[in-house]
This record gives C-alpha cells, structure tokens and sequence, in this order.
C-alpha cells in the first residue's frame, strides 16, 4: 500500500453474500474513495456484481454503523453491505 | 444485556435474572417470540437465522440505551437466537423492569419494534422447496416509524 490508496474489507451478508458468491473480500482502492465509488468498483466486476447499484436496496454500514453512499472511506474500514434486516 | 446465541433460553431463568433488580421494580414486562409456520410462504419447516456479530450487539444495545432516555426503566435483558431453527422455537426475548407498567409495556414494544428493522439478523425461511431469505415487510417498517414520529424533541 502508498499513500494514494487504501485497503478496506467489504462483508456481504444473507442474499447478498449467496448470490455473490462471497462473505468478505479485501479490496485496495484509491485513497478518498465513498462508499459509492466502491459500489462502483465492485460493480465493475460484472454479473451478479452489478445488482449492487440499481438493483434490489442494499444496506450499508461502515464500521458497524449505518450509514449512506457518501460516507468517505478509511484506511481499514469495515464496510459491510446487506439487504434489510429481518429478525425478531 | 444483550445475547446473541445459538442455544435456546430458558424464559422462567431470565425472570428470575429480572426480579433481582431490586424494590424499585413494580412491573416486569416480557416478549418471546417464536418460529411461525407461516411467513412469506405457507410451508414452512424451520427458521436459518444469520447476524453480523459485533453490529448486532452494538444495534441493540443502542437500543435498550434509547428506551432507556425515553421511558423509566430499571433493567433490559435481550436475547436472540442465531442459526437452524424448528417450528415453534424461540427466537427473541425481551424482558423490561420499570417501576410502572407503562413505561415497561412502552419499552418493550419499541425495542422488538426497532429490533426488527435495525438489528442486522437475516431469516430465511426453510420449506420443502429449499431456502427463501425473507423480505422486510413495510408494516415493521411503519411500527418503527410510529415510534420515531412519538419521540420527544
């Protein structure tokens, strides 16, 4: 890693996580990237990747804390990204 | 308190945990829920429950902190269950101390209300086809909201 990127883990949970095929990847991306470039990156992987943007709602939390598109990344956050909840 | 588990709990074993708060308690108010057969399909056989360990507790905790700013109470305890479940298992456990009922049935209903549509847990639902993940309802999305609209400023 240098200064101009950064390394986040990306956890996918429930539908998500089956349909990608993954629960957690490790990701380098430009530093000052938002959740909504790394939606983008990820999108770019094509096939089930693309249901990330425009697709059924995705969910988004950062460090464990909902939160939107434009939050700004950090080095080593924890972004997760899951359908809504269903418990209780 | 909150417990993430995948064991069952045992609801005379948290009363009792309950009733220990002390004179000051005049109501204790609980909620267990349990495995339905019917959800988003009719046939359904059992319950796979996933969470984002760590989130999870962090949620709900926030959310007996809330309740907490918000009505008189004296103790929480919120237990969930996690992974393979049967018909009539149960799910979730809320239990409440308060002084007076109000503030106990108030509190209680809020956290299950807020709990379902905040706390990262994913059910999917298992039937003889296979798996189906459950969708959010947009009723549980208006309990909650109804509390949002009730919050004092």
């Amino acid at each position: 890693m240098n200064s101009n990127t950064m390394t986040v883990s990306v956890l996918f949970f429930a539908r998500l996580r089956e349909s990608l095929g993954t629960g957690e990847l490790q990701l380098t991306v430009p530093s000052a990237t938002t959740v909504d470039g790394l939606l983008t990156i990820l999108t770019e992987k094509g096939g089930p990747w693309s249901q990330l943007k425009g697709g059924a709602p995705v969910m988004i939390a950062v460090n464990q804390t909902m939160t939107t598109t434009s939050t700004l990344l950090q080095d080593q956050d924890e972004v997760a990204l899951f359908p809504p909840v269903t418990g209780g | 308190m909150v417990i993430i588990q995948t064991d069952d709990f045992d609801t005379t074993h948290e009363y009792a945990l309950l009733r220990q708060t002390g004179p000051g308690t005049g109501a204790i108010v609980t909620f267990t829920g349990l495995v339905r057969d019917r959800g988003d399909c009719n046939d359904v056989e059992g319950l796979y429950l996933e969470h984002y360990p760590g989130m999870t507790e962090r949620v709900i905790q926030g959310l007996i902190d809330q309740a907490a700013q918000r009505w008189s109470i004296l103790d929480a305890r919120v237990i969930h269950r996690v992974g393979a479940l049967a018909l009539s298992d149960q799910i979730v456990y809320v239990g409440i101390c308060s002084a007076h009922r109000s503030d106990g049935f108030a509190a209680c209903q809020f956290i299950m209300d807020a709990l379902k549509t905040t706390a990262p847990f994913w059910k999917k639902e298992i039937t003889r086809e296979g798996g189906h993940w459950v969708e959010q309802k947009a009723s549980d999305q208006q309990r909650t909201e109804h509390w949002l609209d009730q919050a004092p400023d």
